[in-house]
């Protein structure tokens, strides 16, 4: 009895005129499947079979048995956060000048903080050696002050920080642009200081979108290669984040070595994906929402 | 508490959006700020709540000069055109977030948002979020969030703007028995002259940055003070007049002229008809639709034969839309049922329309 409504309800789907024929469409996916196995799969899975070639001792062995890999990764994980919280200071600034005031030179701040994104990290991280080595601007001035900015750490921070200075002023601008002034205002209505309003009102309505910038820029900050690379030096041990410990143990004939680093840089890209994501799906939505409230307010004017 | 407002000056950039406005509201008077769009009241409205910077002029709250104070200085009541609710907050969050600001202990937080959600009637609501209320719910907390710090000073943007009409209107009474019952000052702009006779007891009529007309409802419709007013303030029929020894002529109507305005924004400087214009010069003559008559036959004091375009019905109204063929002018006028019923009125009918009263303005000096 149940078998003629089967049939109805699972025949084939009608061929619709916007469909294209079945060999174009599986002639695309297939196209699309061996592109990413190519480029992709088998390099992501040879990482991690070069990195466990010698067994699963020598890999940890690699990893944290050599005090200039144990110190690349520590410092990896020192940079990455500080050009990630310099970048959400800046990101926040600049979002919200560009969203609340209309001031000279706006739209030239909207162009700028595009410019890391359309500049070579390595034109990047020349501009530091320039400014701050020692035929630099600041370099003489620095060294008679005893501070030191390239080949150290503060000079990668701001070689990162400056490559991945965009991820969360364009996430925040469009977002901040959508939700409109009014809430802010309402709060400073209601006798709320500047701190309070960005705590309990701004804060929590971008808190997505911030969330979104900020693993977006740890993901860039921590693979950084060409800005850091010129300004570091490759001192190991001191000035080599986990992508030049990588190259250095490349050139160094030490494959199992540097695929162990490149395999936790990988790890590290699938939780950065994986949490990417989830929040992403969250971003989406509070800028939907954001825009959805703007529309009905807007359509709502007579 | 009182407020005033001297000789307040705006720009936004080339555009002159408040010139040399003053105004005064009294201690728990309920006033609205009516215009068009563009005619300055919101920017007039955020400049007295110190949203907005007045570029000259003072504000004064009661005997202090705030013009230099901050928004959250001024403890002032705002409810934004679209109730700007805080959309992560809970209903009751929102209401209490003026009152966590100002740090006030928990028990009487509570206390006191209990006590305004249970006079807008809205208790249930406490834990929905912004996004779960209807329009008019939202209108609601708005008003008791910015009511809840007890401002001496409650300003509203185009607060019904966003409703549909039915809820407005219930809004509409609700706010005029609030206030009644609260008589904290307040003031609201709105576009609509239904909305701002019905609620305030003295309404703003405002035009291109400038106050036209300051008035109870009915001095201002009664009286407008120029012909803005009057052409703002709901439908009006406009008749080009030859003026001949201080008699208003149409075709083979007089107009009746028993007061004449001039357009300097004070109702009271009336003189009579007999004034300064000279013959032949012609000007405007103003006529509201009840204040024209129709007839099935020709008035002996004079009147206009036109055809019937439309008949509407409206309530107790019927409204008629009718053409005076010789002169191309197209006349609105209103009767009353009875008249309707006693004429047997149809569309393409000649009927006899005379005027029973009439408003001419001296010319606007700046236009």
């Amino acid at each position: 009895m149940a078998e003629p409504m089967a049939k109805t309800s699972v025949g084939p789907p009608p061929p619709r005129a916007t469909s294209d024929p079945a060999w174009v469409r599986w002639g695309l996916t297939l196209l699309a499947m061996t592109i990413l196995t190519v480029l992709v799969v088998i390099p992501v899975v040879s990482v991690f079979a070069q990195a466990f070639s010698k067994g699963i001792v020598v890999y940890f062995e690699n990893l944290l048995g050599d005090p200039d890999t144990r110190h690349s990764i520590v410092l990896t994980l020192t940079v990455a956060p500080c050009a990630v919280v310099l970048n959400v200071i800046f990101g926040l600034a600049a979002a919200w000048a560009i969203t609340r005031f209309r001031f000279s030179g706006r739209s030239l701040l909207i162009t700028l903080i595009d410019l890391p994104f359309s500049v070579s990290p390595v034109i990047a991280g020349l501009v530091f050696v320039l400014l701050f080595g020692m035929q630099g601007f600041f370099g003489p001035w620095l060294r008679a002050q005893g501070i030191q900015i390239l080949f150290s750490t503060p000079g990668l921070i701001l070689a990162t920080t400056f490559v991945t200075l965009p991820f969360v002023a364009r996430e925040l601008i469009p977002l901040m642009e959508a939700l409109g002034p009014d809430e802010e205002l309402a709060a400073l209505s209601l006798g709320a200081n500047g701190w309070q309003i960005f705590w309990r009102v701004t804060l929590p309505n971008i808190r997505w979108g911030l969330l979104y910038g900020v693993i977006l820029c740890n993901a860039r900050a921590m693979g950084e290669f060409g800005a850091v690379y010129v300004v570091s030096g490759k001192i190991a041990g001191q000035t080599c984040t986990m992508p030049l410990q990588v190259e250095q143990l490349f050139v160094g004939f030490n494959s199992p070595a540097a695929f162990a680093v490149a395999s936790v840089l990988t790890l590290l890209a699938v939780a950065t994906l994986l949490a990417k994501t989830r929040v992403e799906a969250l971003a989406r939505q509070s800028m939907k929402e954001a825009t959805q409230a703007r529309q009905e307010s807007r359509g709502g004017t007579p | 508490m009182s407020i005033s407002v001297c000789n307040v000056e705006k720009w936004f950039g080339k555009f002159h959006a408040l010139q040399n406005v003053s105004l005064e509201v009294p201690t728990g008077c309920l006033l609205a700020l009516l215009g068009p769009s563009g005619s300055g009241k919101t920017t007039l409205l955020r400049i007295i709540a110190g949203l907005e910077t007045a570029d000259a002029g003072t504000i004064r709250y009661a005997d202090d000069d705030i013009t230099h104070a901050s928004a959250r200085e001024r403890n002032v009541g705002f409810v934004f055109q679209h109730y700007a609710l805080f959309r992560h907050m809970t209903v009751f969050e929102n209401v209490a977030f003026g009152l966590r600001v100002r740090k006030w202990p928990e028990a009487k937080i509570r206390e006191r948002v209990m006590e305004l959600l249970r006079l807008v009637r809205l208790e249930e609501l406490a834990q929905r979020y912004p996004s779960q209320l209807s329009g008019g719910q939202k209108q609601r907390i708005a008003l008791i969030r910015a009511l809840a710090a007890q401002p001496k000073v409650l300003l509203l943007d185009e607060p019904f703007g966003a409703l549909d009409a039915k809820v407005r209107m219930e809004l509409r009474h609700w706010l005029r028995r609030f206030h009644d019952e609260l008589h904290v000052t307040s003031i609201f702009v709105t576009h609509d002259q239904e909305e701002a006779f019905e609620v305030a007891d003295r309404v703003v009529v405002m035009n291109r940055g400038r106050i036209e007309q300051i008035g109870t409802p009915m001095e201002v419709f009664e009286h407008p003070a120029n012909a803005f007013v009057m052409d703002f303030l709901g439908n009006v029929n406009v008749f080009p007049v030859e003026m001949q020894d201080g008699r208003a002529l149409f075709g083979p109507l007089e107009m009746p002229l028993p007061r004449f305005h001039t357009s300097n924004g004070d109702s009271s400087s009336s003189s009579n008809g007999n004034g300064s214009n000279g013959n032949g010069s012609s000007t405007q003559v103003y006529v509201r639709p009840h204040e024209l008559a129709l007839g099935r036959t020709p008035e002996e004091g004079g009147s206009l034969p036109a055809r019937i375009i439309h008949i509407t019905p409206a309530g107790s109204l019927v409204k008629v839309r009718c053409v005076a063929e010789e002169f191309g002018l197209v006349m609105n006028v209103d009767i009353t049922l009875d008249q309707h019923r006693e004429l047997h009125l149809k569309q393409g009918d000649i009927v006899y329309v005379s005027p029973k009263r009439a408003r001419v303005f001296m010319p606007d000096y700046a236009i």
